[in-house]
């Protein structure tokens, strides 16, 4: 598999858009707040904006190379671009969007997404979930080397939402293509990617996987945007009225939120608090584990706990002397727990 | 609902413009009977001129699209320095008197203009022919399409042609079937209302064509040369230009909502290549 290679610098209204980054077989998802240049750096790498100098190239392929004056058209570049609004031709009916990508393998693309029945539909006639799936269907026809999606869930009302990221975690698997997501929400960035990429005012301040980012944000805007922990597990009704979710860390927690199967357990680092033994107090989820890494953001320390890591004030932490490696407890309340459906990406 | 002061005064305004307007094209169908208006249309003069007037506007319909599209096309999907400046020159001609069209036009391709002595040389003689007429309208109606299409051109959602290119088709092929076809409809407006003004050019075609029937006299110098001659007849081919005017602009008015329908018969051909 070819790695996707980018290193660009560009100036934008308000700052510099200046980021490297390799892509190989594995989803990256580019996370930051609006006008951070996320979109940017997709169209540099599909060659629909050209930066004011960079490289881009797929393995051997180079697509941009500013120095050596090389600037392939983006037609000749193998980029599958599904945009945020999607960008279907109004014009034309689903078949003839996905025949326009490349006509070898529609109706195979056709069958595989579950748009067959609508062939003959204009795109304005269809649901959010269903463009969403014709773009995804149109850009692979062309059979790209690298994907790229602009805040591919962001079109979507919360309830297609969730199905729609659990079908494209699994597309994506499926692929195994270098794929670069672009979004704003923490929970769609690790749902979908290996790594997650943050980037403000056109730099990348860190690259890792969810967990991590949750674990050891680099300061204090990256924690603000990661959010919650996300913990797998595999949900059922308990009968005590709960959902009880037995995590793959081993570790069982309940909710009440209603769920079943495979979910991502959600709990914010804030409602996660630590003890020295497991406290007698309304919380019913306790993890006990030896703690992996004390990260201070100004007042505040994110303390990782097994899976879970706990955000606690700088005197709390001093004051129950918190140490790497010791053993404590982590708590937190049945109502702080989050079920999304779908499950998340293993944090690798 | 008692209508309030305010709407009454709307109304009234409104009553009394179109009044203005609607009584003198009631005139010119209410002075003739359905014989004179047949025996007016059927003379030398406006058959003549029916003639000319189809020929002339053909052709010259048939050059503002071909040249114009691709200048809206230009004008509308790039920026570059001086653009405003040439969208102006462009729109010049709709607020050129036609008479001083006419006598640039004269001023550069008649037998003494500033390109006579080269097309002479050539052999080409344009004043007082029937090219004179087809230049003479295409030079006064091409602002009115290519504004329209300029327009158009911009309408379309720039992802869509964005999109056209990563999915492997290149600048002419992403013209011809995204930005051409959803363009279609506003292209189609823009070319039904050159056509109704170019039926009616006559200041430009005066100066530079002259009105010879049979060769350069259109319709509307046929109206202007009959209304000594033979009132009736005049009458009659001003009818002919009312209804004829009328119906086009029309057209333009309807053809955008034809867009989808338009555009179906570009989507049928890609089931049958798609296999």
């Amino acid at each position: 598999m070819e790695t996707l290679g980018v290193d660009l610098d560009h100036g934008l209204r308000s700052f510099r858009l200046s980021l490297a980054l390799d892509v190989g077989a594995e989803t990256v998802a580019l996370m930051g707040p609006s006008g951070a240049g996320k979109t940017s750096v997709l169209r540099s790498i599909a060659g629909l904006l050209r930066p004011d100098s960079g490289r881009v190239a797929l393995g051997d392929d180079t697509w941009l190379d500013t120095p050596r004056r090389i600037d392939v058209p983006p037609e000749r570049r193998r980029v599958g671009l599904v945009f945020q609004e999607y960008a279907l031709f109004p014009h034309m009916t689903v078949r003839a969007n996905v025949a326009f990508g490349g006509r070898e393998r529609v109706d195979e693309l056709l069958e595989r997404f579950g748009i067959a029945a609508l062939a003959d539909a204009r795109p304005a006639t269809i649901s959010g979930g269903e463009r969403q799936r014709v773009a995804l269907a149109r850009a692979l026809a062309r059979d790209p080397g690298v994907l790229l999606l602009d805040e591919p869930l962001s079109a979507l009302d919360a309830h297609t939402r969730s199905r729609v990221r659990q079908e494209l975690r699994e597309l994506l698997l499926d692929l195994g293509l270098p794929t670069l997501i672009v979004t704003h929400d923490f929970e769609d960035a690790a749902a979908l990617a290996d790594r997650v990429g943050v980037i403000v005012d056109g730099n990348l301040l860190q690259v890792g996987a969810p967990s991590e980012l949750v674990a050891a944000p680099a300061d204090t805007f990256v924690a603000g945007f990661t959010g919650a922990n996300l913990l797998r597990g595999v949900a059922r009704a308990a009968p005590n009225g709960l959902t009880e979710v037995a995590l793959d860390a081993g570790f069982t927690a309940y909710s009440v939120e209603a769920a079943t199967g495979s979910v991502a357990l959600a709990v914010y680092p804030w409602e996660v608090s630590v003890a020295r033994d497991a406290p007698d107090d309304s919380a019913v989820n306790h993890v006990r584990a030896p703690i992996a890494s004390l990260v201070t953001l100004g007042n505040r320390v994110r303390v990782q706990i097994g899976p879970v890591t706990a955000e606690v004030t700088a005197q709390s932490c001093e004051r129950l002397g918190l140490r790497e490696g010791e053993v404590v407890v982590a708590s937190f309340k049945a109502t702080g727990a989050r079920l999304l459906a779908g499950g998340v990406s293993s944090a690798r | 609902m008692r209508p309030s002061a305010f709407g009454v005064v709307l109304w009234a305004a409104a009553c009394v413009a179109l009044a203005f307007l609607l009584i003198p094209i009631v005139a010119i169908l209410s002075e003739l009977t359905l014989g004179e208006l047949r025996d007016g249309l059927t003379s030398d003069v406006a058959r003549d001129a029916l003639r000319v007037t189809a020929e002339t506007n053909l052709v010259a319909m048939a050059l503002i699209l071909l040249f114009g599209t691709p200048t809206a096309y230009l004008l509308a999907s790039r920026s570059f320095r001086g653009r405003t400046l040439l969208v102006t020159l462009v729109e010049l001609p709709l607020v050129l008197p036609p008479a001083v069209a006419g006598i640039g036009l004269l001023a550069a391709f008649g037998r003494l203009g500033l390109l006579g002595g080269t097309l002479e040389s050539l052999g080409v003689d344009i004043a007082f022919t029937k090219v004179a007429v087809i230049l003479a309208v295409t030079f006064v109606a091409s602002p009115f399409y290519v504004r329209t299409a300029i327009a158009a051109f911009e309408a379309v959602d720039p992802d869509l042609v964005a999109a056209s290119r990563t999915l492997g088709a290149g600048p002419a092929r992403t013209f011809g079937r995204v930005a051409l076809p959803l363009a279609s409809g506003g292209l189609g407006a823009g070319a039904a209302l050159a056509f109704a003004r170019g039926l009616g050019e006559f200041g430009a075609t005066i100066m530079f064509a002259g009105s010879l029937q049979g060769v350069t006299q259109t319709l509307s110098l046929a109206v202007y040369q009959e209304f000594d001659v033979d009132f009736d007849t005049a009458l009659a081919i001003g009818a002919l230009l009312v209804l004829g005017s009328a119906l086009v602009l029309f057209a333009a008015k309807v053809i955008p909502s034809w867009r989808r329908s338009a555009s179906t018969s570009i989507t049928v051909s890609a089931p049958s290549a798609s296999r």
